[in-house]
């Protein structure tokens, strides 16, 4: 067994400290580890993570519940169930809730969750910061979708082409609201984002070198990178059209000069590389999933990397192939056509490789396995009629017609969502201790499967057919009618594939309450290091730190080639695994000020849009929330995490805990580690985190 | 147990390349801290953000229609903008200078640049309000033009930055007076100081860009 | 780029904080990186009067030309001395970079996309 923990001796305060604990007046920090108060301060990521998936799935759910209604509306010819400009408002809030509030939501879900575990850390590099992106993202869709009963929601299309979004002609709140919920959750992703790319870059386990990442972690860091530089210029974008709207600017006002062209290309700018931002997290799951359930290592880890880092290039300059319409000149569109074109080799690759991935092993179909193949399959065809875009005469007859809704719902419901479908059947038993039904998580998938064919297939159609997208109702006899019929019925049959997953949920949980089985450390013989801790994952994850020596590290300590050059398991993923009773281990304390500052901005967005008063409120909330971030004592002896601070100290700064192997291995090489354990637990005040909460 | 590891060093840093000379007890995998790699990032960040600012004033300062107010040419005072731009050229002087002493450990002379930093940030921001008076005065609004509307935005967003800075200016400040800031805290002045720096050369592309080509 | 070491090595003094400033500039080259900056500012803003003393078209190409060479030079004398990138780990100034190249690059093609060149070159003439 080549569980490699080291060995260490209880925590020793050196002494002398040059700080002085002397805590600044502010509040005592919160200490409660249960009940609901302890989730509101939380800086766990495991906890954080969770909260991003419920957060998500809420706002699924809204977004569900618009799609339906658009299809509903779609169902027949002539139908007017709502008023043209309500049907504005419900499919402009569909596409800003699924993309802004449940996709990338539920990429961080995963990154938050999975990742720190994946390379050995305990928590992230600014758990504060974390949660503040957390609350951040909550309140600013709430407050976005409180504008369903503040005059209406926004209608100018999610991506708000200007000057269709100006007073003028979208009157109502609307667009106010979008404007500066989306900046909230653009300030959430953003901070969430650093945060993570640096958790990445600076908190991996010994060993575990860039090239001994799991491929999922690489995709949540090309990911993470693509929203560090892409939103900033959504910000430029959204506040450009915050101050025409609010302050009578003139940006896009064409009788004063304006281009309206400017606001295309900036929310496009951000807008390509979102679209990888969506997807590539679920390319990293199932590029995780597809190994273990071929039972064969990824083929071809290197190219899948590299590939995922060329999209994360590439994804820059493609962006004006979504204005090919736009009258941008006949070099634009041909450079840009090519590049489009170019941006597809990448993205094969990947195919390719998950489809070699599979060839010749020993296949599991497991509901993970299922969704991971509904992804690559599914993504194709979003993917081919992706190409057909890049042709860009054929685009000018494609744009804004049904196609295009059938290709952008190909790769987001048939490539992101089905990617996250499976992580959460996969990951489900690392994160609450038991296994979700596989017989219903089958029903699940097929359900999925078909209700997406049925109602996003005959889009396809619908669109060649010259069906624009985004009107209100259709009149008889161009020939709409059948497919728009079968298209709401695929609607609701994915309704009914999402409630199988909640009784799923549910049914499993009965089960598992009334007769708990535990699933074990390493449930689906997996390859990767969260599945070297308990299933459900210790607060501290790791009782001692990892030694990382291969790719697919858990693998590897489970198998081994014999002498006759044959692969055989040598150990159980349980015996591999950490027993997760380690004592000692620091952690940091929670806190309330990420949740005060979080709830601040939305005031000041109210504010901004009723009454000035409010915004004043919140503005000083904001400084006290920044005061109380700064002057947080990270190092008050009282807070009870031990002198390691806020701003790194959950990285291998702590291992000072005391490993429960200390009976085998003390002895063999406790008194090379003392050195260690004594650095490692000095290196331990740090600043408070002031450079990076004012981003 | 068979193979087990020790690692005395955990930094065994993979591929820090020069960062090697790190002491033993250097916790993250890079030998890096943690608070400057997020500003570094945020700094990359940010310049996609002025970027897209400074693109946007670009591209419509010259489009003002005629008869809709003044245009660049009959507002920018290049003198007195030239004051304040030495001004915060100056005040990053006196940061580095902070940042220098506090590693030093010489606590008293890094309080006293702080506060000439801030004063001078202080100045610098003093000096925009009094020019975007006089530009209204002139007739220039934020509302009479496209240029109007996309200058005052842009300097707006400069000036918000220096601001901020000059409030982390004071907090830090205050803190030195009552004797936290010594030199185990070196870094957060350092980290800081990248702040104020980068605000600074973000001041020297508008002035050139803005300002003086015309 | 050893400053980042000391905050986490508690007890730090000053002696163990001076023995990781070996790299670092003193006081004095801060002073003469801060003069040049100054004298370029101020050849900057003379290009202001050179059309008053010399008679020179201030909107000539050249002029505008020099002008960017010379915020450059700016630019980089800030971010490599003032902000240590010269001293410091290659990580910092890659990631920096990037984000400068990205901005420059994304925007220039906009700009482009945007024919801004020939609208600018027509109205600022």
């Amino acid at each position: 067994m080549a569980i490699v923990e080291r060995p260490t001796a209880p925590l020793e305060l050196p002494p002398g400290t040059a700080v002085t604990t002397r805590p600044l007046g502010v509040f005592t920090r919160p200490q409660a580890t249960t009940g609901w108060r302890s989730w509101l301060t939380t800086i766990d990521h495991k906890r954080i993570g969770i909260m991003y998936g419920a957060a998500a799935s809420f706002f699924f759910l809204l977004g569900g519940i618009e799609a339906l209604l658009i299809r509903a509306q779609l169902a027949a010819p002539g139908q007017k169930l709502y008023s043209a400009d309500l049907y504005n408002q419900i499919f402009t809030m569909h596409g800003v809730t699924m993309i802004f509030l449940v996709v990338i939501p539920l990429g961080a879900a995963f990154m938050n969750y999975v990742m720190p575990l994946q390379i050995g850390a305990r928590d992230v590099a600014f758990p504060r910061l974390n949660a503040f992106s957390l609350w951040l993202f909550l309140f600013g869709g709430l407050f976005l979708n409180t504008s369903w009963f503040l005059g209406g929601g926004a209608d100018g299309g999610w991506f708000a082409y200007a000057p269709n979004t100006g007073v003028t002609f979208s009157p109502s709140h609307g667009m106010d609201f979008y404007a500066l919920g989306l900046q909230m959750t653009g300030i959430a992703s953003l901070a969430g984002a650093i945060n993570l790319v640096v958790t990445v870059l600076n908190l991996r386990a010994p060993g575990m070198t860039l090239m001994k990442m799991p491929v999922f972690t690489w995709m949540g860091l090309v990911t993470q990178l693509l929203l560090v530089f892409a939103l900033p210029v959504l910000s430029v974008a959204l506040f450009l059209l915050t101050f025409d709207r609010l302050f009578d600017a003139n940006f896009f006002n064409v009788s004063a000069g304006a281009d309206p062209l400017l606001w295309e290309h900036l929310f496009w700018i951000f807008g390509h590389p979102e679209v990888y931002i969506l997807i590539l997290p679920a390319f990293g799951i199932v590029s995780d999933i597809i190994p273990v359930f071929s039972r064969k290592p990824l083929f071809g880890y290197p190219f899948v990397v590299f590939s995922g880092i060329a999209i994360g290039f590439m994804g820059w300059g493609v962006w004006a192939h979504h204005m090919f319409s736009s009258g941008l000149g006949p070099i634009s569109v041909a450079a840009f056509a090519l590049s489009t074109m170019f941006i597809a080799v990448p993205t094969g690759v990947k195919i390719l490789n998950w489809m070699a991935t599979m060839w010749g092993g020993r296949l599991r179909f497991t509901t993970p396995m299922l969704f991971a193949i509904g992804l690559v399959t599914m993504f194709t065809i979003g993917g081919l009629s992706g190409v057909t875009h890049a042709v860009a005469p054929a685009d000018t007859q494609q744009t804004d017609t049904y196609y295009i809704v059938a290709h952008f719902h190909y790769v987001l419901f048939g490539g992101a969502l089905m990617g996250f479908l499976g992580g959460l059947y996969y990951w489900w038993p690392k994160a609450f201790g038991f296994m979700l039904n596989e017989k219903l998580g089958k029903w699940n998938f097929w359900l999925t499967l078909i209700g997406f064919n049925l109602t996003f297939g005959p889009m396809h159609i619908l669109g060649l057919q010259g069906m624009p997208r985004r009107i209100s109702t259709y009149a008889e006899g161009f020939g709409f009618e059948f497919w728009n019929a079968v298209a709401t019925a695929g609607a609701f049959f994915i309704a009914v594939a999402m409630l199988v997953l909640v009784a799923n949920v549910w049914v499993s949980w009965r089960a598992h309450r009334a007769d708990p089985v535990d699933p074990g450390p390493d449930p689906w013989d997996a390859r990767t290091l969260e599945w070297s801790v308990q299933s459900p994952t210790p607060t501290h994850n790791f009782d001692a730190v990892p030694t990382v020596s291969h790719l697919d590290e858990v693998w590897h300590r489970k198998y081994e080639e014999n002498a006759e050059g044959k692969v055989v398991r040598i150990a159980s993923g349980a015996e591999v695994a950490q027993p997760g009773d380690g004592t000692g281990v620091h952690l940091p304390s929670p806190s309330y000020w990420p949740l005060v500052m979080a709830a601040a901005l939305p005031l000041i967005g109210y504010g901004l849009i009723f009454n000035l008063a409010f915004a004043a409120v919140g503005g000083v909330l904001v400084l006290l929330a920044a005061f109380g971030l700064g002057m947080e004592p990270a190092d008050d002896p009282e807070a009870q995490h031990g002198p390691a601070g806020e701003g790194h100290g959950n990285g291998h700064a702590e291992d000072t805990d005391e490993s429960a192997d200390e009976g085998a291995d003390g002895e063999e090489a406790g008194g090379e580690a003392v050195p260690a354990v004594t650095g490692a637990s000095t290196a331990a005040d740090r600043t408070p985190e002031e450079g990076s909460t004012d981003g | 147990m068979a193979d087990t590891v020790v690692h005395e060093a955990p930094t065994a840093a993979p591929h820090a390349g020069p960062a090697a000379v790190h002491g033993p007890s250097h916790a993250t995998s890079t030998g890096l801290s943690n608070t400057k790699l997020a500003m570094w990032v945020f700094l990359g960040s940010d310049c996609l953000l002025f970027g897209g600012l400074i693109s946007t004033y670009l591209l419509l300062r010259h489009r003002v229609p005629p008869g809709q107010g003044p245009g660049p040419t009959d507002v920018f005072d290049i003198p007195f903008t030239s004051v304040s731009s030495f001004v915060l050229l100056f005040s990053s002087l006196t940061m580095a200078l902070a940042v220098g002493a506090i590693h030093r450990g010489d606590e008293r002379r890094c309080r006293t640049f702080l506060l000439t930093t801030a004063l001078l940030g202080a100045l610098f921001v003093g000096g925009q309000a009094y020019e975007f008076t006089v530009f209204v005065r002139e007739g220039l609004g934020y509302t009479t033009n496209i240029f109007g509307s996309a200058f005052y935005t842009l300097t707006g967003f400069h000036g918000t930055h220096v601001s901020v800075g000059i409030m982390f200016l004071l907090g830090l400040f205050i803190l030195s007076l009552r004797g936290r800031l010594g030199v185990e805290r070196a870094e957060t002045v350092e980290i800081f100081g990248l702040y104020w720096h980068f605000v600074d050369i973000v001041w020297i592309l508008i002035f050139t860009v803005v300002y003086l080509i015309p | 780029m050893s400053t980042e070491t000391s905050p986490q090595q508690a007890p730090v003094t000053a002696a163990d904080h001076e023995a990781h400033q070996k790299e670092h500039p003193s006081d004095w080259v801060y002073i003469q990186v801060a003069i040049w900056l100054g004298i370029i500012t101020a050849l900057e803003v003379s290009t202001y009067f050179w059309d008053d003393w010399f008679g020179f078209d201030a909107s000539a190409t050249g002029v505008a030309v020099a002008l960017i060479l010379m915020m450059i030079i700016k630019f980089a004398g800030v971010c490599l001395w003032f902000m240590h990138l010269r001293y410091d780990h290659p990580l910092f100034r890659r990631v920096f970079v990037f984000g400068l190249l990205l901005a420059v690059a994304v925007y220039l093609i906009a700009m482009t996309a945007l024919e801004f060149w020939s609208s600018s070159s027509a109205s600022g003439a």
